[in-house]
């Protein structure tokens, strides 16, 4: 069932010309052309469309409503329902107006009696073979083969509903062989197939839009039907949940569980979701205060209508039994929680917070900002710490992952951000992607890769482990570069020398855009022999011939693109990694326009907009430096205190100063380092030496074990605000439900802020947005009555982009002249021996996000319950381990133990796990390491040794009476509270 | 807590398959994969090779030419052609088309399914014959055709029928 809101056109608007030049054609500078537009008329009215509109889309467009079924607008049209049927002047028969494209003069007739007697005699077949239940049918009310029943005036069925048919269990006290029971294995909806009309439309969504190819049409004539995979259940099948099909549904043979139990939403409100860094817009559709259903905007600008299975459906982790709406506060961590008032709990943190720092200084104390929160509320809590608690100790969570694309990329290019938008991708002719997994991390972006993959262009794909995109239907990588984790430099090195010494360097964009000195160096620096793909092919483990070919694609092939994610940033060069990539774009002139760039695929939803917002503690908000005189005078005028001109503590050195005894209290704001910052053992032995730990988070995560006052948060359903995603975009979230706890984050924040000494007065978030845009040059422009009307806008945005910034480094780069870094390889110190003689790296999973807290508690856990530690076969062998097997991993760091995957996607030597799940510990292997300029923890590379177990480690059996003792302590809370 | 599935990582194509079969689908897969539009000679070939495309040959065949395996069982159920399970030792096809029916092609199919016991689509008890409809063998002149095997028969009465059974049951 499409949106309650939005109006189908019927077919795509026509795509511009520019976006179908042929791939492999470089295009040079702004080739767009305006759309032509074609005058036809319909039923007697003059209309004026672009060139290659439908006749469908045109009369849409003017409020024409021809019947339809089988046309839906995200899906290319396809002419089988029969029912768009019209008439031309000069035309013979009846063309169908979805695949007939519009020409100058046209004349059309979209109702007369003859069209009229044609689709009643279409629709009376349809009706044929369709049960008669619409008053209990849960499409009622948005059927669209109800609505064209009534818009042609069905009244009989001439041909009875006693014939052969898809709809009965049983025919004339027979079984009847054409009838398929409803499918109700996927947790989140159902196929019921007795009402299917067969219009392909969910084919074809799965085909178009999510590029799985999971669903086709079986046999032929009256025996087709729709079939997921070989005629399975939806769960066995290929099927990746994503929910296009049940979008494109017109009936109810595809519908949401929430929708069959709850029935149609009354409204609809569009909101981002809070997801990873794609930022898809949905559209909230509502009863009263609870959420039927999420469907992706068709005018979402990320997402244009997709949405992938977390976003659409893993939403019930916002109303799961474990979260918590009543603040509680407890002396220690040995104690029961205690449930409180508001003003208690915000009174006790505050007098604690203000006792220790009277205790052991002013640094004494800080906080943690999360990249799942909103721009507002972030920016709120490094307001606080930097103007409340008088210091600079805020970091944020993108610390542990995309630090290094911020370094890096403000050395070279001048801004630490993306350079594109996702739509670039459409341009694109040679697609590389470095250490990101797409298809499982950013599922909805890389359906639009694979759209334009299958387009033709070409694939160029470095990562240790076959990710699903190297061979995928119809999509295929022309070169998987597999390198041993932790030489991404060695490889950037490689691919850079042969650019540099094959003559394939773009000179006059380096001479004009570039500091000449800078590349010169790095010329000079790559061009040496000791970078030769066959030198470096004892270290990385790529063949040599391998790496020439895929630096001649790149820097040949038309617009190269480059995409990469936590695979670049998470070693202990993430930072060189980054600034390499950058050196790469720039020497080959792929920098500047669209269909190129560097394009760093950020992990949460809103890691962009936390960094903007001034999170780390060596930056205000929009990246300038607490030293930058200007910057600090604007913020001190403004917020009417005296700053810091010394970064503070960054999120590890606040762990080292715990454990030392001078950092004791620290404020989190939705974020879990417990289980997601590396060194798990280390970590939790800070936080236990802390005397007061803020925890606002929407459950008692693992971080809130540790924690001395719980402040309960609300979820994205439940706050105004803003997100910006990995393109630069800032998008609103809007309240459809009031905060489950009383408060939402930034009224929390505001809360503590006034209790702490430092006045806040804000009413609504935009009062926030306009203090930013007031004190950010990047925003000036941005103003929540402003994304109203745009729907999201790409910063910057300010005067000289009043409409935000879709492309960044078009004339010149951000910095002036684009700066090349030498980038010498550094091998990380955790190096394999005999001890520990393999190399574990970490990554993500489709339907989990993160450290789990939401998706685990969602039926996403369906598809993945727990962690497990891929090995090759040859590896498993060697250690007499069968696939299925409890194997312990042991590195310097600790030991833990998983269950064992027996694959090939994995190399040699090479071991690889997720982190979703608490109880794996993935995080007690990982060590301290980390990126040389950001402290980016090194958690692609851990040094471990694998053996067959039969029990859980020391520190999971540890961690078990932990949490169970945590969890008593939390349910005594109740006890408590019914005395 | 209720009970978790897990998906087990992708076991390798085809593997559910016998050897033999599995060696059968490689070669077709081999011969043609590097044809424009290979999956309607590769699905050919498997058929040719052992009578049918198994259930589980689509796995492989659709991994080797990198398509879905949802988009390889629509081409298999699209075509009548193509069986999805193992045959008798003899296939036999009855043609109904227009002409055929206009000289007897009626009557012959009542007959061959009452002397074989067996619908269309069916093998006989013992595991010799298959019977199968088809639409036209490009044999109109010398109608009712049927196809034994690999061999064509024009002017088949049901007597003759009979007999041609009998001589192809007495081969194998």
């Amino acid at each position: 069932m499409l949106s309650i809101v939005e109006k189908d056109f019927g077919t795509p608007a026509p795509r511009p010309a520019r976006l179908w030049k042929n791939v492999g054609m470089r295009s040079g500078g702004d080739v767009d052309v305006a759309a032509k537009l074609v005058t036809l008329t319909i039923d007697g009215r003059e209309i004026s469309v672009s060139e290659g509109t439908s006749v469908m889309r045109a009369a849409a467009l003017n409020d024409i409503n021809i019947p339809k079924l089988c046309a839906t607008e995200t899906l290319d049209a396809f002419g089988s329902c029969r029912l768009c049927l019209v008439q031309i002047d000069g035309v013979r028969g009846y063309p169908a107006s979805c695949t007939t494209p519009v020409a100058p003069g046209m004349k059309v007739t979209t109702q007369n009696a003859k069209l009229a007697e044609l689709r009643l005699g279409v629709m009376e077949l349809y009706i044929s073979d369709h049960p008669l239940d619409c008053l209990t049918c849960p499409a009622n009310g948005h059927c669209e083969l109800q609505d064209m029943a009534g818009a042609v005036g069905l009244r009989e069925v001439r041909y009875g509903y006693d014939g052969d048919n898809h709809v009965y269990a049983k025919q004339g006290g027979e079984a009847n062989p054409r009838f398929v029971a409803k499918d109700e294995s996927n947790p989140y909806f159902t196929f019921d197939p007795s009402k299917c009309i067969v219009c392909s439309r969910c084919v074809r969504a799965c085909d178009e839009q999510q590029g799985t190819l999971a669903l086709t049409i079986q046999g032929r004539g009256f025996d087709s039907k729709v079939s997921a995979s070989q005629a399975e259940d939806f769960l066995d099948s290929e099927c990746v949940s994503c929910g296009a099909c049940v979008q494109a549904c017109p009936t109810a043979t595809l519908s949401e569980k929430s929708l069959i139990s709850m029935g149609q939403a009354e409204h609809s409100i569009t909101t981002t979701c809070a997801y990873c860094g794609v930022g898809c817009s949905f559209r909230a559709e509502m009863k009263g205060e609870e959420v039927v259903r999420m469907v992706p905007n068709k005018d979402g600008h990320a997402n244009h209508g997709h949405s992938c299975v977390k976003g659409r459906f893993a939403i019930g982790y916002a109303t799961h039994t474990d979260r918590i709406y009543k603040p509680m506060i407890r002396a220690k961590i040995t104690d029961p929680w205690r449930e409180v008032s508001w003003e208690e709990a915000i009174g006790y943190a505050a007098s604690e917070f203000k006792r220790i720092q009277a205790k052991y200084g002013r640094d004494s104390i800080g906080g943690i900002t999360s990249s799942r929160c909103t721009n507002e509320e972030t920016y709120l809590v490094q307001k606080l710490v930097r103007a409340g608690f008088g210091n600079n100790n805020v970091d944020t969570c993108a610390r542990v992952c995309h630090s290094p694309t911020g370094y890096g990329l403000k050395q070279t290019l001048g801004e630490s951000a993306g350079t594109q938008n996702f739509d670039s991708v459409m341009q694109a002719d040679v697609i590389m992607v470095i250490g990101a997994n797409p298809t499982d991390g950013h599922p909805v972006f890389a359906s639009q890769m694979k759209r334009r993959l299958r387009e033709g262009a070409k694939l160029i794909v470095a990562d240790p482990r076959r990710i699903d995109l190297v061979r995928t239907p119809h999509i295929e990588a022309q070169q998987h570069l597999k390198l041993r984790p932790g030489t991404n430099v060695a490889l950037i090195n490689s691919l850079a020398h042969v650019i540099v010494t094959e003559g394939l360097v773009k000179e006059d964009f380096v001479r004009e855009r570039c500091e000449i000195e800078s590349f010169d160096k790095w010329r000079h620096f790559v061009g040496d022999a000791l970078h030769s793909p066959e030198a470096m092919e004892a270290v990385t483990g790529v063949p040599a011939a391998q790496v020439r070919a895929a630096a001649r694609l790149y820097a040949t092939g038309g617009n190269g693109a480059i995409y990469y994610g936590l695979g670049v940033t998470e070693h202990s060069q993430g930072s060189t990694m980054v600034m390499g990539i950058a050196n790469l774009a720039m020497a080959t002139g792929n920098i500047g326009r669209e269909g190129v760039g560097v394009n760093p695929l950020r992990g949460q939803n809103n890691v962009q907009g936390s960094c903007d917002m001034g999170s780390f503690p060596h930056e205000f908000p929009g990246y300038r430096h607490v030293s930058d005189n200007a910057a600090r005078d604007l913020l001190e005028n403004a917020w009417g205190v005296n700053l810091l001109n010394e970064p503070g503590l960054r999120i590890p050195n606040m762990f080292e100063a715990a454990l030392d005894g001078e950092f004791l209290g620290l404020y989190i704001e939705g974020e879990d380092i417990a289980q997601s910052d590396p060194n798990t053992q280390h970590v939790t032995a800070a936080l236990t030496a802390m005397e007061c730990i803020i925890v606002q988070d929407l459950f008692l995560n693992e971080s809130a074990k540790f924690a001395h006052v719980f402040l309960p948060g609300s979820s994205f359903l439940e706050k105004d605000g803003t997100f910006t995603n990995a393109e630069r975009r800032i998008s609103p979230v809007r309240k459809v439900m009031k905060p489950k706890s009383g408060y939402a984050d930034w009224e929390i924040t505001q809360l503590l802020s006034n209790a702490m000494g430092y006045p806040m007065h804000y009413t609504h978030p935009s009062e926030i947005m306009d203090e930013i845009a007031a004190l950010t040059p990047t925003f000036t422009g941005v103003s929540f009555a402003r994304l109203d009307e745009l729907g999201s806008i790409q910063w910057p945005c300010n005067e000289q982009h009043p409409e935000g910034t879709p492309t960044m480094h078009i004339d010149e780069f951000v910095r002036g002249k684009g700066r090349f870094m030498v980038t010498e390889y550094v091998p990380t110190s955790e190096k394999v021996n005999a001890k520990f003689p393999l190399i574990l790296t970490t990554g993500r999973i489709l339907s989990q996000y993160n450290v789990g807290a939401q998706t685990r508690r969602t039926e996403n856990v369906t598809w993945h319950s727990e962690d497990r530690l891929e090995l090759h076969p040859s590896d498993a062998e060697t250690r007499g381990i069968k696939d299925g097997d409890w194997c312990g991993i042991a590195s310097r760091a600790g030991e833990t133990v998983l269950r064992a995957s027996v694959t090939e996607r994995v190399q040699p030597g090479v071991v690889y796990t997720t982190f979703h799940f608490p109880e794996s510990g993935a995080n007690v292997i990982t060590t301290d390491n980390s990126d040389w300029a950001t402290n980016c923890p090194e958690y692609k590379v851990t040094a471990v040794e694998v053996t067959r177990v039969s029990q859980p480690s020391e520190w999971q059996k540890r961690y078990r009476e932990f949490s169970e003792r945590q969890q008593e302590l939390l349910e005594a809370r109740d006890a408590a509270d019914a005395r | 807590m209720k009970a978790r599935r897990i998906i087990p990582i992708q076991p390798e194509p085809g593997s559910a398959l016998p050897p033999d079969e599995r060696a059968a689908v490689r070669a077709a897969i081999a011969a043609n994969k590097q044809r424009a539009g290979a999956l309607l000679p590769v699905l050919h070939g498997v058929q040719d090779a052992l009578g049918y495309v198994p259930k589980d040959a689509v796995a492989l065949v659709a991994y080797e030419l990198n398509l879905s395996r949802a988009e390889v069982h629509g081409v298999v159920t699209f075509y009548h052609y193509f069986r999805e399970h193992k045959p008798g030792r003899h296939v036999v096809q009855l043609c109904r088309a227009e002409a055929c029916q206009a000289v007897g092609a009626v009557a012959l199919e009542a007959h061959a399914k009452r002397s074989l016991g067996v619908d269309f689509h069916g093998t006989t008890a013992d595991g010799a014959v298959t019977l199968e409809p088809v639409y036209c063998l490009g044999n109109c002149a010398l109608g009712p055709s049927v196809m034994v095997g690999e061999k064509l028969q024009g002017r088949v009465t049901p007597q003759r029928f009979d007999k041609l059974l009998a001589q192809a049951r007495a081969t194998a």
